[in-house]
């Protein structure tokens, strides 16, 4: 029983964590919502929100951009996901690096580097005024949210779908063709089905970050959207109005909904497959035109989701950029600035490695948890962890002020919440559900008989976890380090709460400090390249363990 | 495996080594870099044994901060601009009281008190709004560039001018309460709508107005005086003017109450008075306008100087204390009318511009009066100045948790409940605004 019982404490252990460090501050935040001017337990500040025209209105319109944005972000990402995965393709690696950049957007100098561009007076419009007489609204009202939202998050769609495709099972393809099936209903009964787990994870991912968002509502200056609602309630009518938590209640409702609708989606189904790492989809080369066409479309794709960070670049390069086509001149003068302030990059470094590794090892016992055992309030753990993504930054920020504030530390009589591994929780709780559902997706897709017979023949819980799952799930375990360690480099609403001394500070704080002034611009953009840059090699080199990995394997089938 | 972990321990002891040195003075500040940076650096370099710690918040969540942390406070001085987020730590009993030595700082600037009455805060640096704009924009666009208030609600700028929200920039709030005192509450709010009407965005953070500007995104901004100025001193090709109805307002720094280090504190209030502290303000980065009116002398030429210019910020006496009781209020009421309803607005004032245009200097009575009641359907508020003055109905819109006690009079009212009902005024009159322009289109 030894087995079972070291499940359970795991699964007592992460329940703790997560009451201490996601239920419990924000409980001491969110109860304010339900109540009432004596402070008794009330519904009625919901009642307001649903007469009130704006809220209902703010509510239809986040769920109108946030479908919008899946539908979006899936045509970016699924011509994408498919020429890498299904054949010889020279750009596969680069696709799965570069085509992860976009999730890395800093906060304010990313805004204004996209406004640059696209915006109403930015180098595409100028052009286009000049060249043809008319501009188009990128960046204007909803549509310039879905706009920009899709570009942004598509890469979760991605990556999860890539994983999903690589690790279908080949023989489940041979078998299909040899039976006669071919062409697209080869890929309607096989590849599509098969392929679910990962979009699904994906999508729901972008549904719930856009939904959610706030950033970029609030830097195209839509305020009619519910996230930005609650924001600007909280933060200037005052962090006890009961209407921003409602509202955010009604954002954590929402979410944990999606992710129950999306497990309904992949529900009743068994989605693994016995031979794991069976190399994916078999490789095919492309037909000389075919290959044009794939290139054409993979460079327009990756120009589009990258525009941003060129702009970026530019920004980071150039000395004033304002009402131009191209910054007036270059100068190296800003990276003089970021190097002589590299404790931010270091810090970042430091903070966003330890939350993404805290978080793939809990993901991977959520998910095997919630998957594997029948262990009772399984599904809590994962539903609990999943709201962490509907909570504004700022209410947890704060409420990690509240709870843990008047705690001290014993060794240096400073108070727990400006300690710098408060940063690395929040951090963690904040990105973990990135992780988990990277790691849920693989799972499902490893069938169980695997487990089972090792443990027929006697393998301890541990021996299988390290000798069969972990290699079998590295894919996703790295996916989902990936996505949690990048997102978390430019993180700022929750860390901007908690720092309390600028040696501790991350690099989206120095982003920010920055971008308070006007010649703050420059350094500020260096500050985006490096995190971006940062992120770029870390992409890159998990991609080489992934391939090492199959070769080692033998896997080289894969990669021929 | 344990590769990886000896690798995070080793990480780990290195960054607590070079937590080791905490320095003995501990500012919280909502000024960027380019400002607190100049300042820690010069003050050090003057007092070599005490280290400065900065740490930058907005000014909101530095608040939130020093509130959250009192109970175990390591904060020696807060450092911001806006007075009322001063008032709400005195309120609070969160700061201490300090009197500078320091010899030659007036009294006023323009009509406002530079420092505390009550000496709770000291005012260090003044600012006051005006209106920014790209050159670049306004000659790709044939505009000329606004002088007052006024000139922006002109329907050439349409779509061309932007502005932050009150209830999110303080500084914001005072250039709105400023017209509203100047002009009287309905003319005020009146004025404020016809230049809102023209605006392509109101931003959600008071930077993101200069930032727009700078960038071209679009072409007159309201903005502070220090970002328009900083901008000229990094290059941008902008333009700054004050109008006539401005307010100057003191930034301010005043000491946390059980400061750890409250001599230090202490010091470098005093410093940040010195002629060598504030001839830091005059840099290209920085361009506040000092309180002490001899560093002028030091300033570049086309540099205002409020203490011997005095158009500037003196035209409205500023009643302070009818601003702080009905604060909340005032930001809630924009934030209804214009923020949230900015495309009704815009839709009904360019149903407006339209019929105005056609009717030109054509004599046509029954158009004349229905365009009269469209501009006087947006003009008109969901609120009567008394009930906006009404202390009792003010209690609905404190920040603090309403207790139904402590509202009295209108007790169960909730702000929601309040905002929806204007809401609901608000947009009915809009969209009937335009109906009565497109009458009088007709009729012409």
């Amino acid at each position: 029983m030894f087995k079972n019982l070291f499940l359970k404490s795991t699964a007592i252990f992460i329940g703790l964590f997560l009451l201490i460090f996601l239920a419990v501050p924000i409980f001491q935040v969110f109860y304010v919502s339900f109540l009432d001017q004596n402070g008794h337990f009330t519904f009625l500040n919901f009642y307001d929100f649903f007469q009130s025209a704006l809220f209902i209105e703010s509510f239809y319109n986040s769920f109108y951009v946030a479908a919008m944005s899946v539908v979006l972000a899936s045509i970016f990402a699924i011509p994408l996901a498919y020429f890498t995965a299904r054949f010889n393709f020279r750009g596969s690696v680069l696709i799965q690096s570069l085509g992860f950049i976009p999730l890395i957007m800093p906060p304010f100098v990313g805004a204004v580097a996209m406004k640059l561009l696209f915006g109403r007076n930015g180098s595409i419009n100028l052009l286009l005024n000049d060249w043809f007489g008319f501009k188009i609204p990128f960046m204007e009202g909803l549509n310039g949210v879905i706009f920009v939202e899709s570009i942004h998050y598509f890469p979760f769609i991605l990556i999860n779908l890539i994983t999903s495709l690589n690790s279908i099972d080949r023989t489940m393809e041979e078998s299909a063709q040899s039976l006669g099936s071919k062409g697209f209903r080869l890929f309607r009964r096989i590849v599509l089905p098969l392929s679910m787990p990962g979009y699904i994870a994906g999508a729901s991912l972008v549904f719930l970050k856009v939904f959610d968002d706030l950033g970029t509502p609030l830097l195209l200056d839509v305020n009619n959207m519910l996230a930005p609602q609650a924001y600007l309630r909280i933060s200037s009518i005052g962090i006890n109005d009961p209407m921003g938590y409602v509202i955010g209640v009604i954002l954590v409702l929402t979410s944990v909904s999606a992710v129950y609708v999306a497990k309904l989606a992949l529900g009743g189904k068994d989605y693994s497959m016995l031979q794991k790492g069976g190399g994916g989809m078999i490789k095919r080369n492309f037909l000389p035109h075919q290959k044009y066409f794939a290139y054409f479309v993979v460079f327009f794709i990756l120009f589009l989701v990258l525009s941003p960070h060129i702009a970026l670049t530019l920004l980071s390069f150039g000395t004033i950029w304002s009402f131009s086509v191209l910054p007036d001149a270059y100068t190296f003068d800003h990276y003089k600035d970021v190097f002589e302030n590299s404790v931010f990059i270091k810090n970042t470094l430091l903070y966003c490695s330890i939350a993404a590794f805290i978080d793939i090892v809990l993901a991977f016992f959520i998910s095997y948890i919630v998957l594997r055992t029948k262990i009772i309030g399984r599904q809590l753990l994962d539903y609990v962890a999943m709201s962490a993504l509907a909570i504004p930054g700022l209410v947890l920020g704060i409420g990690y002020l509240r709870t843990f504030y008047s705690f001290n530390l014993p060794w240096n009589d400073k108070p727990l919440a400006s300690w710098w591994f408060m940063i690395v929780i929040i951090l963690a709780v904040r990105r973990l559900p990135y992780a988990l559902r990277a790691c849920n997706a693989v799972l499902m897709q490893i069938s169980k008989y695997l487990e089972e017979s090792a443990e027929s023949l006697g393998a301890q819980k541990t021996t299988i976890f390290r000798k069969i799952l972990i290699p079998l799930m590295m894919g996703g375990l790295l996916a989902g380090f990936i996505t949690s360690f990048s997102t978390a480099t430019v993180e700022l609403s929750a860390t901007i709460m908690l720092v309390s001394t600028e040696s501790d500070a991350p690099l989206a704080y120095a982003i920010y400090s920055y971008m308070q002034t006007a010649a703050g611009r420059g350094p500020g953009a260096g500050f985006g390249v490096i995190g971006v840059l940062i992120v770029a090699a870390g992409t890159y080199l998990s991609q080489l363990i992934i391939e090492k990995k199959y070769k080692q394997r033998g896997m080289d089938a894969k990669v021929d | 495996m344990k590769k990886i972990l000896i690798l995070f321990i080793s990480f780990f002891m290195f960054a607590s080594n070079t937590l080791a040195n905490s320095g003995n003075l501990v500012i919280v500040t909502s000024f960027p870099k380019d400002l607190s940076g100049k300042f820690k650096a010069a003050f050090e370099s003057k007092y070599p044994n005490i280290s400065v710690e900065v740490v930058g918040k907005k000014t909101t969540a530095g608040i939130k901060y020093i509130q959250e942390t009192s109970s175990n406070n390591g904060t020696d001085l807060f450092w911001a601009s806006a007075p009322d987020a001063f008032e709400v730590l005195k309120g609070d009993s969160l700061l201490a009281k300090y009197t500078s030595q320091v010899k030659g700082i007036p009294d006023l600037v323009g009509s406002y008190p530079i420092n505390d009455p009550e000496g709770f805060y000291t005012g260090f640096a003044a600012a006051g709004y005006g209106m920014m704009w790209n050159t670049r924009y306004l000659k790709a666009n044939n505009l000329p560039a606004p002088k007052e208030w006024i000139d922006m609600a002109d329907p050439i700028y349409f779509g061309h001018t932007g502005m932050s929200a009150p209830s999110r920039s303080g500084t914001t709030h005072l250039t709105v309460e400023t017209l509203l005192q100047g002009d009287g509450f309905n003319e005020g709010w009146g004025k404020m709508k016809s230049i809102a009407a023209n605006f392509k965005t109101v931003t959600a953070r008071s930077f993101g107005v200069p930032d727009g500007v700078n960038s071209g995104d679009f072409g007159v901004g309201i903005v502070i005086d220090f970002f328009g100025l900083s901008s000229i001193g990094s290059g941008f090709p902008v333009g700054f003017v004050y109008p006539t109805v401005t307010t100057l307002v003191p930034a301010n720094i005043g000491v946390i109450a059980n400061a750890p280090n409250e001599k230090n504190a202490q010091l470098f209030i005093d410093f940040l008075l010195t002629p060598e502290g504030q001839e830091i303000l005059l840099d290209p980065k920085i361009r506040r306008l000092p309180v002490n009116p001899e560093t002028y002398a030091k300033a570049p030429k086309d540099f205002p100087n409020p203490f011997k210019d005095s158009s500037i910020g003196a035209a409205v006496k500023f009643d302070v204390q009818l601003s702080k009781g009905r604060y909340n209020l005032v930001n809630s009421l924009f934030d209804v009318m214009i923020t949230y309803r900015l495309d009704d607005l815009r839709a009904a004032m360019s149903a407006i511009y339209k019929a105005e245009e056609k009717l030109g200097n054509k004599n046509n009575a029954k158009a004349k009066k229905l365009i009269a009641e469209a501009r006087a359907l947006v003009a008109a508020l969901p609120i009567t100045e008394a009930k906006a003055n009404d202390a009792e109905f003010n209690k609905i819109f404190k920040k603090k948790r309403k207790k139904a006690k402590d509202i009295e009079k209108y007790a169960g009212t909730r702000q929601a409940e309040v905002e929806a009902e204007w809401d609901k005024f608000v947009v009915d009159n809009y969209s009937n605004a335009i109906k009565k322009a497109e009458e009088a289109l007709k009729a012409l």
